[in-house]
C-alpha cells in the first residue's frame, strides 16, 4: 500500500510561544501574533519575505487574516480565518498540509494570540468583551436557563459519563493531578505546585460533577507556527517536524445538540489522522490533547483510541499520562496548569514540535519520535487531530 | 432567606428576556398560555430542536406546531453554584439538565427542585412554566413525583 499523498509532505519548521507564571504578558494582541511570527519564523531560518501563507483566527475584528496581513504587510496568496474556537490552529495546520503540497502556498504562518486576563484586570470584559450579535440560538434557547458555559457544557458531558459509565470524580482529578507534575517541570508554567486527588474534590465545584481544579486557566498567552514543503524544510534551520495526517469533525455548537454526549468528532478525526499516517494509537509516544477540562482528555483518549470507550476513568487512574508514563500526556503543564487564554490549540502543535526536536529540556520525553496534537473547539464541538512524526518516522 | 443579590430573580423585571427569533416564534406565542408546542417535519413525521424554520433531517420546510405531552426525562444534568451573569437561571444552586421529551428531542431546561443535588440522570420530569415580565413564558423541569 502506497503512502497517503500528505503524509510527511509537509513540516512544522518552526516554533515561538509566550506566556508566563503571572498570567499576563506585556503588549497587545496585535503586537503579540506579530512577536510570534518574528519569533517562530526566527526559529525556522525564515523571514516575513518567505511567508505566502496566513492563518489566523483571534475572535476580533470581521475579517481576521484580511486585517491581520495587513498589520503584517503580507499579501498572502493562501489565507485562512477558520474558527472553530481552540481547535482552530490544527484545523489551519491540516488545511495547510494540504495547500502546500498542492503548491497553493509555500511557507505559511499559523498565529495566535489573547490578553484575557490583563483585559479583564484593566476592566476590558475579558472575554466577554467580545460583542454578542443578533438572535443565536444558543441565547434564545440555552442561555436563559443559566447553564455556565462553558464549563456548565462540559459538566453535563461528564454528567452522562459518570452515568453510563461509572466515571468516578477521583478518576477526572487524576487527569488534573497527572497534569501538574509536568507543569511543575515547565518554568513558564502558571501553576506549578503538586495537587493531589483530595485537592482536586476539595476545590469548589464550578458545574457538578466538575470542580474548579478540573478546570483549565484563564490567562494570556500567544503562539506561532511555521509549515513549509518537506523539500525546503530540509534546508531550514531546525529538525523538520513533519505532518504526518491530519483530520477535521465538528458535530455541534450547542451541548443540546450534540450527538452523543460521551462521543466527540474525534472518533473521525482521529481516524483520518492516523489513516494519512497510516500510523495508529499504539505508535503514538507522546501526547498533546486539548485539556479545557479533565473531562475533555478523558474523552479525548477514548476517541484517539488510546483506551475503549468508557474506560477513560479506570485508563487515567492508573497514571498513564505523568511523566514517565506510558502515554506522556499534555508536558508542558496544559491548560490546566500552563496556560488557557481561550482558545489553546497552538500551545499543542508548539509542545509537540519541541518535543519531537527533542528541545523539551527537563520535561522531554526520551525518544519521542510520534506525537499527536488533538485540538477541541467550542463545548466538546470541533475535533481537530494532528500526528507529527521526527525525520525517524517519515 | 437568603440575601436579595444581583443574580436575577426569576420572579423580578430585571429577569433576561430570551429574544424571540421568527422560527420560534409559534413556541413563545404558545408560552403565553403555558401550551408546549413543538416543531415536527410534516414528512419526516418528526419533531426538532430547536425550531430554525426547517428540518434539521431533510431541510424541507413544511412544519407543523403540535402540542407536546410535557413529560420527559433527564438526559444530563450539572448543579450550578453561581449564575453565569445576572438575570439567567435560578436561586444558586440549582441543576440544569439535557431533558429528553416524549417526543424525542432534547432541550436543556433549569430543573425546579427542591434540592438541585438530588436530581439524577434518568429521573422523570415534567414540563412547568415560569413568567417573563413580558407575558411569555419560560418552560422549566419539574421532578416527577416518585413511584410509590
Ligand atoms: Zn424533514
Amino acid at each position: 500500500m502506497s503512502a497517503h499523498p500528505l503524509r510527511a509532505a509537509t513540516a512544522v519548521v518552526g516554533v515561538a510561544d509566550a506566556a508566563d507564571p503571572s498570567g499576563m504578558l506585556d503588549g497587545t494582541v496585535t503586537e503579540l501574533e506579530a512577536r510570534m511570527i518574528r519569533e517562530a519564523l526566527d526559529d525556522a531560518g525564515l523571514t516575513l519575505a518567505d511567508v505566502d501563507g496566513l492563518a489566523i483566527n483571534n475572535g476580533a475584528g470581521w475579517a481576521a487574516s484580511l486585517e491581520a496581513a495587513e498589520r503584517l504587510g503580507l499579501a498572502p496568496r493562501w489565507t485562512d480565518s477558520t474558527q472553530t474556537g481552540g481547535s482552530s490552529f490544527e484545523i489551519h495546520v491540516q488545511h495547510a498540509a494540504a495547500a502546500i503540497a498542492l503548491g497553493l502556498a509555500e511557507v505559511v504562518v499559523v498565529v495566535y494570540a489573547s490578553t484575557p486576563r490583563s483585559s479583564h484586570k484593566r476592566g476590558g470584559g475579558g472575554f466577554r468583551s467580545r460583542a454578542l450579535g443578533g438572535v443565536t440560538p444558543a441565547l434564545e434557547w440555552d442561555l436563559p436557563h443559566g447553564l455556565r458555559l462553558p464549563m456548565g457544557a462540559y459538566a453535563l458531558a461528564a454528567s452522562r459519563h459518570v452515568h453510563e459509565f461509572g466515571t468516578t470524580p477521583e478518576q477526572l482529578a487524576s487527569i488534573a493531578v497527572q497534569t501538574r507534575e509536568w507543569a511543575a517541570m515547565n518554568p513558564r508554567a502558571r501553576l506549578r505546585d503538586p495537587i493531589t486527588v483530595e485537592d482536586v474534590l476539595a476545590s469548589p465545584v464550578e458545574a457538578s460533577p466538575l470542580h474548579k481544579l478540573d478546570c483549565c486557566l484563564v490567562t494570556d498567552g500567544a503562539g506561532a507556527v511555521v509549515l513549509t514543503s518537506a523539500e525546503r524544510a530540509a534546508d531550514l534551520a531546525k529538525p523538520p517536524v513533519y505532518v504526518l495526517g491530519a483530520g477535521t469533525c465538528h458535530t455541534h455548537a450547542s451541548i443540546t445538540s450534540m450527538p452523543d454526549l460521551t462521543t466527540t468528532g474525534g472518533v473521525v478525526s482521529g481516524r483520518e489522522a492516523f489513516r494519512i499516517a497510516g500510523l495508529g494509537p499504539g505508535d503514538v509516544d507522546v501526547v498533546e490533547l486539548y485539556d479545557s477540562f479533565t473531562i475533555t482528555v478523558l474523552l479525548a483518549l477514548e476517541d484517539l483510541g488510546f483506551c475503549a470507550k468508557g474506560e477513560g476513568g479506570a485508563f487515567v487512574a492508573d497514571g498513564p499520562l505523568r511523566p514517565g508514563g506510558a502515554l506522556p500526556a499534555n508536558t508542558n503543564g496544559g491548560g490546566l496548569a500552563y496556560t488557557h487564554p481561550g482558545q489553546y490549540g497552538i500551545f499543542l502543535l508548539v509542545e509537540a514540535a519541541r518535543q519531537l526536536r527533542g528541545e523539551a529540556g527537563d520535561r522531554q520525553v526520551p525518544g519521542a519520535e510520534v506525537a499527536v496534537a488533538h485540538g477541541s473547539g467550542g463545548v466538546l464541538s470541533a475535533m481537530s487531530t494532528v500526528v507529527l512524526g521526527s525525520e525517524a518516522t517519515r | 432567606m437568603s440575601e436579595r443579590t444581583d443574580r436575577g430573580d426569576p420572579t423580578t423585571a430585571d429577569r433576561m428576556l430570551p429574544p424571540e427569533s421568527p422560527a420560534g416564534a409559534p413556541f413563545w406565542a404558545a408560552s403565553r398560555e403555558r401550551r408546549l408546542l413543538l416543531p415536527w417535519c410534516v414528512p419526516c413525521g418528526a419533531a426538532h430542536w430547536y425550531p430554525r424554520g426547517f428540518c434539521p433531517v431533510c431541510l424541507g420546510d413544511e412544519i407543523e406546531w403540535r402540542p407536546a405531552s410535557g413529560g420527559g426525562r433527564v438526559h444530563a444534568v450539572s448543579v450550578q453554584p453561581k449564575v453565569p451573569f445576572p438575570g439567567v437561571g435560578g436561586e444558586p444552586p440549582y441543576a440544569v439538565a439535557l431533558v429528553d421529551l416524549d417526543e424525542g428531542v432534547r432541550m436543556m431546561l433549569r430543573v425546579v427542585a427542591d434540592d438541585a443535588w438530588s436530581v439524577a440522570v434518568d429521573d422523570a420530569v415534567s414540563i412547568g412554566w415560569e413568567p417573563l415580565s413580558d407575558g411569555r413564558h419560560l418552560p422549566v423541569a419539574l421532578p416527577s413525583d416518585p413511584p410509590a
